[in-house]
């Protein structure tokens, strides 16, 4: 799918959010130059299709308390690992599943699962539950903890264009 | 950490998704939360100013608009790492960067509405820093879905 003007538009003035008032999607309107009932109907069909993936409020985990993030990350046999990955993304705590390429010889993982916690003993509790989830079948894991945000940002507009 | 009272967790928990899409969508989210739309619009202020969330509005998701998105991953020296993080976050296709405890200590991910971003984003990376970008594209998505509860 490629983005139409119109979309590409609504995308630069949300990324970085909808205005807090009364008409949020009139104020978009406005700003893109087009009606409200476009506004409406584009969001629509947007989210619909999945390319917005919801609409509400993204909340800063780190300053709700949620503050320790453990990417853990495991080797699993390549037969086994569409199995085990649809196991672990079954956690209810795990909130990011992927398989993903192995860099041999320094980077043998090809299981991302992401876990938070308010403290580190949490996620690292939630981590051991993996592993015993997985059993043998993971030949060795780690745990990347992070330690700061960089940059978080929404998706944004080449140009870096976001509007508020 | 900000306090929240009961009112701020139910807009938390509760509004991380669904939100109208209609004329007047504040007063139908309020509506389900037991708030006029000026309450719930003077909540929602009141949370930002105070950081518990970053934005209030859509998740666009780059791949369902034809575009694509990556993690990638840095060794960076300690002592280069302030520097590099600014010519990493320089570059608006750089959507999210943390910093991690490990050999690899940098992870980003970039998200572009061209694929070939991907690569040209990486590449311009490595040829600013004089470091290698391991790209590590997702080959299949088990699950995702980050929500926080209050």
């Amino acid at each position: 799918m490629r983005l139409s003007s119109t979309d590409r538009n609504l995308l630069a003035a949300t990324s970085g959010g909808l205005p807090l008032d009364p008409d949020p999607y009139g104020d978009v309107a406005r700003r893109v130059g087009c009606d409200r009932q476009t506004v409406l109907a584009r969001f629509e069909a947007l989210l619909r299709s999945g390319a917005i993936r919801r609409i509400g409020l993204i909340p800063n985990h780190y300053a709700l308390g949620v503050v320790a993030n453990g990417m853990s990350v495991w080797d699993i046999a390549d037969e086994a690992i569409d199995r085990i990955g649809a196991m672990v993304g079954e956690l209810p705590f795990v909130s990011h599943c992927y398989r993903r390429p192995r860099h041999m010889p320094l980077w043998p993982y090809n299981l991302f699962a992401m876990a938070h916690g308010c403290t580190r003993a949490e996620v690292l509790a939630k981590v051991e539950e993996i592993s015993r989830l997985i059993g043998p079948a993971s030949r060795g894991h780690e745990v990347l903890f992070s330690k700061r945000i960089l940059k978080k940002s929404g998706l944004q507009m080449p140009g870096g264009r976001t509007a508020v | 950490m900000p306090t929240l009272d009961p009112i701020d967790r139910a807009i938390i928990n509760g509004l991380q998704g669904g939100f109208p899409i209609s004329e007047r969508p504040f007063a139908e989210a309020g509506e389900a939360l037991g708030l006029t739309e000026s309450a719930l619009i003077e909540r929602l202020r009141k949370l930002e100013q105070a950081g518990a969330m970053s934005r209030f509005g859509p998740l666009w998701n780059s791949e369902g608009l034809g575009g694509a998105v990556c993690l990638a991953a840095m060794a960076v020296p300690a002592e280069r790492f302030e520097s590099i993080a600014a010519i990493v976050n320089a570059h608006p296709q750089v959507a999210h960067n943390y910093e991690r405890e490990h050999h690899l200590n940098m992870w980003f991910v970039i998200s572009t509405l061209e694929p070939e971003g991907i690569v040209s984003t990486a590449a311009a990376i490595e040829a600013e820093t004089g470091l290698e970008v391991w790209l590590m594209p997702k080959e299949e998505e088990y699950f995702v879905e980050f929500r926080v509860a209050v």
